[in-house]
């Protein structure tokens, strides 16, 4: 049932709606998304740990929810913003709607607002916190105090809340695998797993923490560097391990923030961008085979640039923006991409490079 | 890779007239294709033979051949121009069917001409239906279990290995002329062998039925690199079983996941590169089974169609223009996204923050005859578009945007009609099935119970119901009771301010008053292709009840052009033209310039047309609150036909400024009395006419007039129920069955001038002088609609001082009646008298036609006096005389609607129209016929049929046809006023005199030609069957004496002796 809710944003703008699902306050970056499709794998892909996702198509939850194209067990987005919530879901795949779903993952969600005006704000003045809660049982002075205590992105470690903690294989194993993958976990999405499966990858998960030295005592052919939310520099671990991780003679492969990590292995830097790249329409150049590939996109922090290396090579970049989606090393057998091959949700045309990961640890 | 340099000049076909199936879409898509060419520097040749289009205008293309669509024009033109590429994909299927044709018979490779944008090989792929198939087999998609036939026997053999119902379709045939689904094995026989008949190639494709699956379109564009987007996707409201053409259709899709959708995404890519199209926009249709998601492979088009115009506006990505780039070989990632100014390239897929609903626009009541249930051959002949914050929203407006009188979802079942009644027009769709299934909700039916009933998706049967709720809670409040939060909720929703009037049971006037009170007014938003991400100074709006506002206005002088709403017959492309050349118009005066229009296949629509464009039904709530908006100096009214001139009255209420002729003076020339005491100082008589409230007096008035009269009820546009009578038998019948009188219902009568020649004159007024743009000549004479007669520029058979004489007083009419900008008069001429029909001080039908004559644009200057600029400071004071003949033929869709007489009346049935261009009137003539698809035997028995008064032209007319070889057959009561001519004449049985008959004749194939005039009901009844086989056996036919003097002078001229010229030449 829905009730009244409120979006206050951290410059003092606020909101008036309808809120659905869990009766709770959300706070955490406001972010926007542009894709038209997918909203349930973006609830539920990790890389959104620690914000609030405005969906900028005014109808969602057209679909439901079903038990298929879920990114990972939970919602992470600690909150959703929409023009229209839909509470008449129909797809032969439904399972359930998704105001059951928040309700169940305890996640709130405020409508009836204007989410374009909200977008132009966020494009025009950069990515803002902002706290969504129920009217009834929140004051706008505290959840001014939540948005203050929240404090801001920087500096935020999220991985270790969508991470796991321990190791543990992907699918069953055994069967008919060729490679044996070791994954590290920052927030990885269900369908990059899905993927390399089906490419043939036995793959093994593992916590971020993981060092190179236990990735080596695995004995994988390759190790993938997983996406995951929030600010890279707050991994420096993560990026002392890649940098031994280098030194395996393995091939390496990292989407998202794993392509950040291994950025800053390279000794990159890494700057935030005014209010990031969110949606499934970027388009991205393949600057070797002069190629367009639209791709989705998920990211607030970006690899600043890359200059007279002779070790490294950019190789994508988008067209929106003109910033770095894709570098690889000139001699090792590394590449990474900040974008998401692994779509879901987003065109799939990108799936190709997982290929080129898997040849080479056939090679 | 930029453009390629190898290429100079590009020939652009263009679609021709426009047809069911066929609209102004193609205008649009060839003339954005004809100036992005040609600001790229090539030189561009362009062949349309429909003068209402942009395209034609002789600022669009280098050279400009208004002359017939058909490989034999074109191989002429071809070796006129030496074009290096032929761009077939801009012309809807028309284009790609007659450049197959060039390529087929060798002509393209004798002159060394290039296929661009899709090849021979492509479009054989996409259009052969057993090609399609296999393509699709390879692939590893799934297209429904079918079967090619090319007789009778093949489809027998088909159906009993996929039964029935199953779907039926004709290849090569446009808008799915001549498909249909069969349920039973007569329409089966019948719709086959109907279809083998149509199909060039002979061939039909006989489909598993998918009728109730969920149908979705992708709007794709490829370039030669293999980048591929998705422009947008499009899910139909009405499953499978109606035409995309006729069905409500939705953008983007509603109800697909994403995995659902990105497999769409993925096998329209496959499909294109496996059809083989290497650039250029093309969709692709599938159909979804709703239990099982199993997706299947309809259809693809590998041009840009009319679902591509749709998604162009619906996402601000301009296809058609990005296609023809990409044609000449420049890549996606090359090109710039002209709506966010260039800030990001056009290798993106649009993505959108609002809905678009599209809904159909029929003409069923000008063809009662007909079957008017929808199937898969498109009976539509309009649309219109909507954009909203949700789909209510744009549903809803897109109904009032519709201009047929709904203005919400309002009850059309009848009280007594059962519940039996309601499910057949569930299950058995007609155009207004959603209207049903709101009154099944409102009768209390479950959501399942409809759903198994019609098939449309339940989401959107859910959003119907939340409206029906919506509806009753309004009607049972009170005005005084709605609150403004409550009032802007109902307002989100969609509800026109005449809705909640109808539903409040008060007038439209007192919700609006109240609403202001309120302070409730809607916000305007941008359609920017990327839902914000990007800033987009491109001013292309929707208004919506949303929060903030993104119209930005501007401190300059400025003047909003209404457009002219759906395309219907009696109202289309040539009204988009005018507003098209007032929008041009005003920008070359700087002012500002501001179009509302609700079609999304038009020119006018395209963001770059005007300054400002606000796509919204042209409705008064609407247009007031843009008004309201922009405070602007003035709105334009007399260019958009009746759709803003219905407005008028509204604009004088609200204080609107209306440029250009007085409101009193539109009404003096619309209102009959004041009409008939205006014309009293003037040389022009009028038809005599009576106005009779009641049977008797209907009776007393004909008796006073004497037979034949023009009868229909009063206020009525476009001649509807328009009728011409010639017996009290037909008098009786039309006040029985068609018009009933009543004192609130009265009867025109008017007296027909029999054997009259009719012109048509439309002049430029500025208050002082008024310039002639040219006389028009109706070839049929007074009585057939003017729209659907063909018309000749200059007159052929009226005496120059006669001419004269007419324009001099036609000028002081102007003049007196203050006109400032277009006037329209008809005038019938008849023993030497003028009688004036009717004037229209307002852009006419023949605005375009004429302006391509005489090659200067009527309306634009019109335009330019009507911000107060004189005709002597314009520099047009002289009439300008036409170098040429130019003739005017209207285009029918009697080939649509089976059962329906082919036969002209008072009443407009055209859908569009041709022009033929020569140095006499003859070739011109021939040209247009030819225009219009049709073709005009060289020699052969002519049937000749005609009523009484015509038979003292019989003599001349058959003495002319016998010299040039026809043998003439001719029924008994014909051939005895050809007695003692010496003319051999053949006696042939009418239908009703035994057999063989002459419909037998026409079915052997022993007639090429009929002259079939008739006079009154029974003579009409009894010739129906000629005209209808003559009509489904393409034997050339024409129902009046003066098209047959016609036919004679084209072929004395001769079709080999026929020249083709630009119009630039001119």
């Amino acid at each position: 049932m829905k009730f009244g809710a409120k979006l206050l944003l951290e410059n003092g703008i606020s909101f008036e709606g309808f809120g659905f699902g869990f009766k709770k306050i959300g706070v955490g970056e406001v972010v926007f998304n542009t894709s038209i499709t997918g909203y349930q794998e973006i609830l539920t892909d990790p890389s959104y740990d620690g914000q609030i996702i405005t969906f900028t198509y005014p109808h969602i939850g057209n679909t439901g929810i079903n038990f298929e194209d879920n990114e990972s067990k939970n919602i992470a987005a600690r909150g959703m913003i929409v023009k229209n919530f839909c509470d008449f879901p129909s797809s032969h795949r439904s399972k359930m709607s998704l105001e059951d779903f928040l309700v169940e993952q305890k996640t709130i969600c405020i409508s009836d607002i204007d989410t374009r005006h909200l977008t132009k704000i966020l494009r025009d003045e950069g990515c803002k916190i902002g706290a969504i809660y129920p009217t009834q049982l929140f004051t706008d002075e505290e959840a001014l105090s939540e948005i203050n205590k929240f404090g801001s992105m920087d500096g935020k470690n999220f991985t270790e809340n969508v991470a796991v903690s321990k190791q543990y294989n992907f699918g069953d194993p055994g069967t008919n695998k060729r490679y044996k993958i070791v994954a590290v976990d920052f927030g990885i999405k269900e369908n990059i797993l899905r993927i390399m499966k089906s490419l043939g990858g036995d793959i093994v998960v593992v916590p971020p923490s993981t060092s190179a030295e236990v990735i080596k005592a695995l004995n994988p052919d390759g190790i993938f560097l997983s996406n995951g939310p929030g600010d890279p520099s707050v991994l420096q671990d993560a990026v002392k391990e890649v940098k031994k991780m280098m030194n395996l003679g393995l091939p390496i492969f990292g989407i998202c923030l794993g392509h950040q990590i291994m950025s800053l292995a390279y000794g990159l830097e890494i700057e935030k961008m005014p209010f990031g790249h969110h949606g499934a329409n970027h388009p991205v150049h393949d600057l070797k085979n002069n190629t367009v590939f639209i791709t989705s996109q998920n990211h607030n922090f970006a690899v600043a640039k890359v200059a007279d290396r002779d070790d490294i090579n950019v190789t994508h970049k988008s067209l929106f923006d003109g910033s770095i989606q894709g570098i690889e090393h000139t001699s090792k057998p590394f590449y990474s991409i900040q974008c998401h091959p692994e779509a879901s949700p987003g065109p799939k045309e990108f799936e190709v490079l997982f290929k080129r990961f898997f040849e080479d640890m056939n090679a | 890779m930029p453009k390629r340099e190898d290429l100079k000049t590009i020939l652009i076909v263009g679609s021709g007239p426009i047809i069911i199936g066929q609209a102004c879409e193609f205008d649009y898509s060839g003339t954005q294709a004809c100036k992005a060419l040609r600001e790229n520097g090539y030189r561009v040749v362009l062949v349309n033979s429909n003068p209402a289009t942009i395209m034609t205008d002789p600022e669009i293309a280098d050279a400009t051949y208004i002359e017939p669509v058909d490989w034999q024009s074109l191989e002429k033109i071809i070796e006129k121009e030496k074009p290096d590429a032929i761009l077939p994909t801009m012309g809807g299927q028309t284009g790609l069917n007659v450049s197959l044709e060039l390529a087929k018979r060798g002509i393209l490779e004798k002159h060394s001409v290039e296929m661009i944008g899709a090849n021979r090989e492509a479009i054989d792929n996409a259009e052969d239906r057993e090609k399609f198939d296999n393509c699709m087999k390879e692939l590893g998609l799934e297209t429904p279990r079918s079967g090619f036939a090319h007789s009778m026997e093949d489809a027998w053999k088909i159906y009993k290995d996929i039964g029935l119902p199953c779907v039926i379709r004709p290849s090569f045939t446009m808008g799915g002329t001549g498909g249909g689904i069969a349920y039973n094995l007569k329409e089966f026989e019948e719709i086959c062998m109907n279809g083998l008949k149509l199909s060039p190639t002979k061939e039909l494709l006989i489909d598993e039925s998918l009728v109730g699956w969920k149908e979705f379109e992708m709007e794709v564009v490829r370039d030669k690199n293999d980048n591929c987007i998705i422009v947008c996707s499009i899910e139909n409201v009405d499953p499978m079983g109606v035409h995309t053409g006729d069905s409500i259709t939705v953008a983007p899709a509603q109800t697909l996941t994403d995995k659902e959708y990105q497999e769409m995404r993925d096998a329209s890519f496959k499909v294109l590169r496996k059809i083989g199209v290497e650039t250029g926009g093309s969709n692709v249709q599938f159909a979804q089974d709703p239990e099982t998601g199993r997706l299947v492979v309809i259809e693809m088009n590998p041009r840009v169609s009319r679902s591509s115009a749709l998604a162009s506006k619906a996402t601000g990505f301009p296809i058609a223009k990005v296609a023809a780039l990409l044609a000449v070989g420049y890549t996606l990632d090359e090109l710039k996204n002209d709506i966010t100014d260039g800030k990001t390239p056009a290798s993106f897929e649009p993505t959108i923050d609002y809905v678009v609903t599209k809904i159909p626009r029929f003409n069923f009541e000008k063809f009662p005859e007909t079957d008017s249930r929808l199937t898969t051959q498109m009976k539509s002949v309009g649309e219109v578009m909507a954009i909203g914050r949700n789909f209510q929203e744009s549903f809803q407006k897109a109904i009032r945007s519709m201009e047929n009188g709904l203005v919400g979802l309002s009850s059309i079942l009848k009280e007594n009609e059962g519940n039996g009644a309601l499910k057949l027009e569930l299950s058995t769709p007609g155009e207004s099935r959603l209207w049903f299934i709101a009154d099944a909700f409102r009768r209390g039916w479950s959501m399942q119970e409809i759903f198994d009933s019609c098939q449309v998706d339940k989401w959107f049967l859910h959003q119907i119901r939340e409206i029906v709720n919506d509806e009753k809670i309004i009607s049972e409040s009170d005005l005084s009771a709605i609150d403004q939060t409550t009032m802007k909720s109902y307002k989100k929703k969609g509800f026109s301010d005449a809705r909640m009037a109808d539903l409040l049971n008060i007038k439209e006037q007192e919700v609006r008053n109240y609403r202001y009170e309120l302070d409730v007014h809607p916000v305007f938003k941008k359609v920017d292709s990327c839902a914000a991400e990007f800033d987009s100074t491109t001013n292309y709006l929707y208004s919506t009840y949303d929060e903030f506002n993104e119209s930005e206005v501007s401190d300059k002088k400025k003047v909003i052009v209404l457009g002219s709403g759906p395309n219907r017959i009696g109202q289309g492309i040539e009204f988009d033209y005018c507003c098209v050349q007032a929008a041009l118009a005003f920008r070359e005066e700087n002012i500002e310039t501001i179009m509302i229009n609700s079609n999304p296949e038009t020119v006018s629509t395209d963001f770059d047309v005007s300054d400002k464009l606000y796509f919204e039904p042209i409705v008064a709530e609407d247009v007031l609150e843009i008004i309201r908006h922009e405070n602007p100096y003035g709105v334009v009214v007399q260019f958009g036909g009746q759709t803003p001139l219905k407005l008028t009255d509204e604009f004088e209420k609200n204080g609107v400024k209306i440029l250009g002729t007085s409101p009193s003076a539109i009404d003096t020339a619309e209102n009959r009395e004041k009409f008939k005491s205006f014309l009293s100082d003037f040389n022009f008589l009028q038809p005599e006419n009576r106005i009779a409230q009641s049977v008797e007096e209907a009776y007393k008035s004909v008796n006073e007039l004497s037979y034949p009269v023009i009868v229909r009820p009063s206020y009525v546009l476009g001649g509807r129920a328009m009728e011409l009578i010639y017996t009290d038998n037909d008098l009786k019948n039309y006040l029985t069955k068609v018009a009933l009188i009543s004192p609130e219902n009265p009867l025109l009568i008017e007296k027909f001038l029999d054997d009259a020649v009719e012109l048509d004159i439309d002049v430029i007024c500025d208050g002082e002088k008024t310039l002639i743009g040219g006389v028009l000549q109706h070839i049929e004479e007074a009585g057939i609609h003017s729209g659907d007669s063909s018309c000749s520029f200059p007159p052929y058979s009226v005496g120059d001082t006669q001419l004269h004489t007419l324009k001099k007083e036609i000028k002081a009419v102007a003049k007196k009646l203050n006109v400032v900008g277009l006037m329209n008069a008809q005038v019938a001429i008849k023993d030497d008298k003028f009688y004036m029909i009717e004037v229209n001080p307002r852009a006419s039908r023949t605005i375009p036609f004429l302006s391509k004559c005489i090659g200067n644009s009527l309306a634009k200057i019109a335009s330019k006096v009507i911000l107060g600029k004189t005709l002597d400071e314009l520099g047009l004071s002289a009439e300008i005389m036409p170098t040429n003949y130019a003739v005017k033929a209207p285009v029918f869709p009697f080939n649509k609607f089976r059962k329906v007489d082919p036969i002209l009346g008072p009443e407009m049935k055209s859908t569009g129209e041709v022009m033929g261009r020569g140095d006499c009137f003859g070739e011109a003539y021939g040209k247009a016929v030819k225009g219009a698809g049709e073709s005009i035997p060289k020699d052969g028995n002519v049937f000749v049929s005609v009523k009484d008064n015509d038979k003292k032209y019989l003599p001349d007319l058959c003495t002319k046809l016998t010299k040039l070889g026809f043998k003439i057959v001719a029924t008994k009561g014909t051939a005895e006023a050809l007695e003692g001519t010496g003319i051999n004449v053949k006696v042939i049985n009418k239908v009703l005199e035994g057999r063989p008959h002459i419909v037998d004749a026409i079915l052997n194939n022993e007639i090429d030609m009929i002259i079939n005039t008739t006079e009154g009901r029974q003579s009409i009844k009894d010739s129906f069957s000629i005209r209808r086989s003559a009509l489904e056996h393409n034997v050339f036919f024409t129902t009046t004496v003066s098209g047959g003097f016609a036919i004679v002078e084209s072929l004395e001229k001769g079709v080999e002796n026929w020249e083709y010229k630009p119009l630039q030449l001119s």
